[in-house]
């Protein structure tokens, strides 16, 4: 179960709107590398992996994912709040707005709407803590990019805390790996 | 941002970060003192801090309003 703590993981005060920033940095909440993929991926793995090192690190970090969703969700909306309509069709922000008005809905930034095809759930441990290496690294590179085209620091800030819980998550799946390994070695699986 | 908020956010963050570690560092004995600090230094910032605000839905409420509906919510601005 989880419980719900009134709070961020990271503060998000951004004061100057920038809706055209919300609309790239939205991929993160509902994209192919965004945190609710990411959560999902980890929360579904945990149910067929083994180690008890393994079931923590797929569980805490699952959760932690869902810190950052907020995150991104909160980044988005005070981007974009109390927007005209002339900031709105000045900003390419319109085709969103129709389908969403200033709602946050979770898309990547070329505007697919979320799905679970991004992501596995193989049944495999070692299958899967590779994936999730990997998924971390193209999360890390989507921070990265996505630091190229910020130059506010209020946004900057809590988008570099982002990407540096990417770094320190993919040590902890390699370490969870090797006791995977390790486990499953000595069945003489391999 | 509040400081006590703003304190209890930092701490809790070095929560989750060492819990993380520990995960795979389950016999790290400094780490898990150091782990047990911070949740006792936390746990008494957080009662602090929600003798005013309530963090959560299960602290003990006002008896003429439900505390835990109070604006501002974490993702607003104004919260942070």
């Amino acid at each position: 179960m989880w419980i719900y703590d009134k709070k961020l993981e990271f503060p998000v005060k951004i004061k100057k709107k920038d809706p055209k920033l919300a609309k790239l940095i939205i991929t993160q909440y509902g994209g192919p590398d965004g945190e609710l993929g990411a959560s999902l991926r980890y929360l579904s793995q945990r149910f067929a992996t083994v180690t008890p090192q393994a079931k923590a690190v797929l569980t805490d970090i699952g959760t932690e994912e869902l810190a950052h969703l907020e995150m991104i969700g909160a980044i988005v909306q005070q981007l974009t709040s109390d927007l005209s309509i002339e900031e709105i069709k000045a900003n390419g922000f319109d085709a969103f707005y129709v389908e969403h008005g200033l709602g946050v809905f979770p898309q990547s930034a070329a505007g697919a709407a979320f799905t679970a095809n991004a992501f596995q759930s193989k049944g495999d441990p070692v299958t899967d803590l590779y994936e999730d290496m990997a998924a971390e690294q193209k999360a890390r590179s989507t921070y990265e990019y996505l630091l190229d085209m910020i130059d506010d620091p209020d946004v900057a800030a809590p988008i570099k805390f982002l990407r540096e819980r990417e770094i320190v998550h993919f040590q902890r799946f390699g370490e969870a790996l090797e006791y995977v390994r390790q486990h499953l070695s000595a069945n003489h699986y391999f | 941002m509040n400081m006590t908020l703003y304190k209890l956010t930092q701490l809790d963050f070095c929560a989750v970060d060492l819990q993380l570690y520990l995960d795979t560092h389950p016999g790290d004995t400094k780490a898990i003192a150091e782990y047990n600090k911070i949740l006792t230094e936390a746990s008494a910032l957080r009662s602090e801090y929600e003798r005013k605000n309530a963090l959560t839905a299960k602290n003990p409420s006002a008896t003429d309003k439900f505390d835990w509906i109070n604006e501002p919510w974490d993702w607003e601005a104004q919260y942070n």
